[in-house]
């Protein structure tokens, strides 16, 4: 292939085995979830991983990432210790964190990576990683994931104003999956995205989220542009979250609601669309069928597992060279299994 | 009288409260799921969802609710109050001040709080105290389904702006998206005379600043709010075993406080012991002792707050949000003082 003379090609095979890495490992969190083991809400990075494969592989020393709640396989890209990561989404003391943060707030100084789980907050995040990098690390950028749910937050809007007006080295990405949480973004968003971000004079590039290839390509263009000072931008890339919102995401829950459940949801809302006072009946039945509608949509793109950007390049591989790939994706299960066996080791150390 | 759980009684009051009055609206993020009775009965004018935008919205309402609405405006969880933070701080409470008491802001701003179920310090605060520091400003916080109905009527019909709080261990929705995520095998500490109890048929409002004594004693008075009032109780019915007489006083209403309720009960028992999730420095727990030595009572004091940030790690988290035994080991030791 061209891909041994042109060194702006990627290597799609180091690029599948991060991409599967993370899907595997988070497998795994999922199971672990699944069983108790890890409390809380579980927000995956299942459907995103090319996005973050094709940008955070090239990231180094010095460059810095402002994440959102999503924060799994931008870590495990950036060489964060899988087993710390593990333990830190099982409370563990050994954990990255101490247990302290938990999967939404993931924390590493020497990866300068940040999380939140205060939705638009990566923006302001990498202006000031960025700010800091400016004077301190020079030629050294700065990243911020979020989804489009978080475009209409103002502190996010007003990063975008503040990168431009200091010509600063931040990459906005924007992970754009159409909905935040139950609610269809279009619904709450008036104009068009990229328009908007135009309007900052922020440089805008939309690329297909489930595109590890032309990701990279494309984010190793712009890292580029940005470590010589050209300004921030903006990628906008469209992806699915092939587990819905989070782990027992309500709405792909109710795809198979048991009997108890159904007549819990049903009879109030027989109530409200019966009862006096309220509003006309046709506009309580928009009501309800524009709730059916996200319920259908999200269980409908569960199913179809659509935007899944890892058996996309598979399929490519197996038939470039389908040895060498199972070679790949037996190393990558073992290395799996390797990590599961260490996090399942008692810890021994207490504390921090 | 009915039973009802409490997240049911807090939409129960609402639908009573908006079948009456059509100035009530709802609004906030993924309102159309959260509240979709409410939205199907109302009408997709009157349960209005938003994009996340909270200082945006928030301060609308404020506004509108300056134009003749009554907003219930949602934020999902306290924590997240921090981005519309300027609309309540600067505008929603002081503007019936700033009016000489001509414009008023009838405003209920509704919240889940506190943890207990492995969600992280940006998710799980209680914040009363910081929001009841704010002149102007109503905070209610109930324990029981009675009082999450009674008390949602009482913001309703308020003329000034009010700060909701739900529980999330109480409020069961919240409870089974943030904690359980529809998983069966993961326990949570709920308080059951939280969840399920009864509650009247027409919902009236329980007057502002009403607290109640949940359990009758001499030894000490333990006052607390939310879900601890149910710590402390189950921490009180021990201490009687072990001979020690705990009161329990609910204050319902972080702010403005009963204090004729607070001091008449300290200056018998002459013992206060405050249960506050919220934090410990600068807040309820301290505002307590300053209301009764400010009214001349001498008392002995102590307090289980939570000191420091929210662990993730469940372990960790119940070593830092205040638990029965930390009530039961500092009641003791407040008695023998």
């Amino acid at each position: 292939m061209e891909a041994s003379r042109d060194l702006t090609y990627p290597d799609v095979w180091r690029l599948y085995m991060q991409m599967l890495r993370c899907r595997l490992f988070e497998e795994e969190v999922k199971r672990l979830w699944m069983e108790g083991s890890i409390p809380g809400e579980m927000h995956m990075s299942m459907g995103e991983e090319a996005i973050v494969v094709g940008i955070v592989d090239q990231l180094g020393d010095g460059d810095a990432l402002a994440l959102d709640h999503r924060g799994t396989a931008p870590m495990l890209v950036r060489g964060i210790d899988p087993v710390l990561l593990l333990k830190e989404f099982m409370g563990r003391p050994d954990g990255l964190d101490g247990g302290m943060g938990g999967h939404m707030h993931l924390f590493s100084p020497e990866h300068y990576a940040a999380s939140s789980g205060i939705v638009g907050a990566s923006g302001p995040a990498a202006v000031g990683f960025a700010l800091a990098n400016q004077r301190l690390r020079p030629g050294k950028i700065s990243v911020a994931f979020f989804g489009e749910g978080a475009i209409n937050e103002g502190m996010l809007m007003e990063s975008f104003n503040l990168a431009a007006i200091r010509k600063l080295p931040v990459m906005f990405v924007c992970k754009d999956n159409h909905q935040a949480v139950m609610t269809q973004t279009s619904k709450v968003t008036s104009g068009n995205l990229i328009d908007r971000v135009k309007g900052f004079n922020l440089r805008v590039i939309e690329v297909d989220g489930s595109d590890v290839e032309e990701l990279w390509r494309l984010a190793k263009e712009e890292i580029a542009r940005l470590r010589h000072g050209a300004g921030p931008v903006f990628v906008h890339a469209f992806c699915e979250h092939l587990e819905g919102h989070f782990l027992g995401d309500p709405l792909l829950h109710y795809e198979h609601p048991s009997i108890g459940e159904t007549i819990r949801m049903a009879v109030p809302l027989i109530k409200a669309h019966t009862q006096s006072k309220g509003a006309p009946l046709s506009e309580r039945t928009a009501g309800l069928k524009e709730m059916l509608e996200i319920i259908r949509e999200t269980v409908r793109k569960h199913r179809s597992q659509e935007g899944d950007p890892i058996p996309r390049l598979r399929k490519k591989l197996t038939s470039i060279d389908a040895a060498k790939l199972q070679d790949i994706e037996i190393m990558v299960k073992s290395e799996i299994e390797a990590i599961m066996q260490q996090t399942s080791q008692p810890s021994e150390q207490m504390g921090g | 009288m009915r039973t009802m759980g409490f997240a049911d009684a807090i939409e129960d009051a609402l639908m009573q409260a908006m079948a009456k009055d059509e100035n009530i609206i709802i609004m906030g993020e993924d309102i159309q799921g959260l509240r979709l009775n409410l939205r199907i009965r109302f009408g997709r004018d009157r349960v209005l969802p938003t994009p996340i935008s909270e200082a945006g919205f928030v301060g609308a309402a404020v506004a509108a609710a300056m134009g003749g609405l009554h907003p219930v405006v949602e934020v999902m969880l306290v924590d997240f109050i921090g981005v519309p933070m300027d609309a309540i701080l600067n505008h929603a409470a002081k503007i019936e001040r700033f009016s000489g008491g001509r414009w008023k802001v009838p405003l209920v701003i509704r919240a889940a709080c506190g943890g207990g179920y492995g969600d992280g310090g940006q998710h799980e605060q209680s914040l009363w105290g910081l929001l009841a520091h704010i002149p102007g400003l109503v905070v209610l916080v109930p324990s029981t389904p009675a009082d999450a109905g009674g008390l949602m009527m009482t913001a309703l019909t308020h003329d000034g702006p009010v700060i909701y709080l739900e529980h999330k261990l109480l409020s069961d929705y919240w409870l089974n998206s943030l904690g359980g995520g529809s998983r069966n095998n993961i326990r949570f500490d709920v308080p059951p005379e939280g969840v399920r109890g009864e509650v009247p048929k027409i919902w009236e409002p329980i007057p502002i600043g009403q607290g109640v004594i949940r359990k009758n004693g001499e030894d000490l008075t333990i006052i607390s709010v939310g879900v601890s009032v149910h710590r402390a109780i189950e921490a009180a019915r021990v201490l009687e075993r072990n001979g020690i007489s705990a009161q329990v006083i609910d204050l319902r209403t972080v702010t403005p406080l009963d204090k004729q309720l607070i001091i008449g009960c300290v200056s018998k028992t002459g013992r206060m012991l405050v249960v506050d999730e919220d934090y410990q420095g600068f807040g309820l727990s301290g505002e307590l002792a300053a209301v009764v030595l400010e009214a001349g009572v001498s008392m002995k004091y102590s307090r289980v707050c939570t000191e420091d940030t929210i662990p993730f790690s469940r372990q960790l988290e119940y070593q830092t949000l205040p638990n029965v035994e930390r009530i039961i080991e500092v009641a003791e030791e407040l008695v023998t003082r």
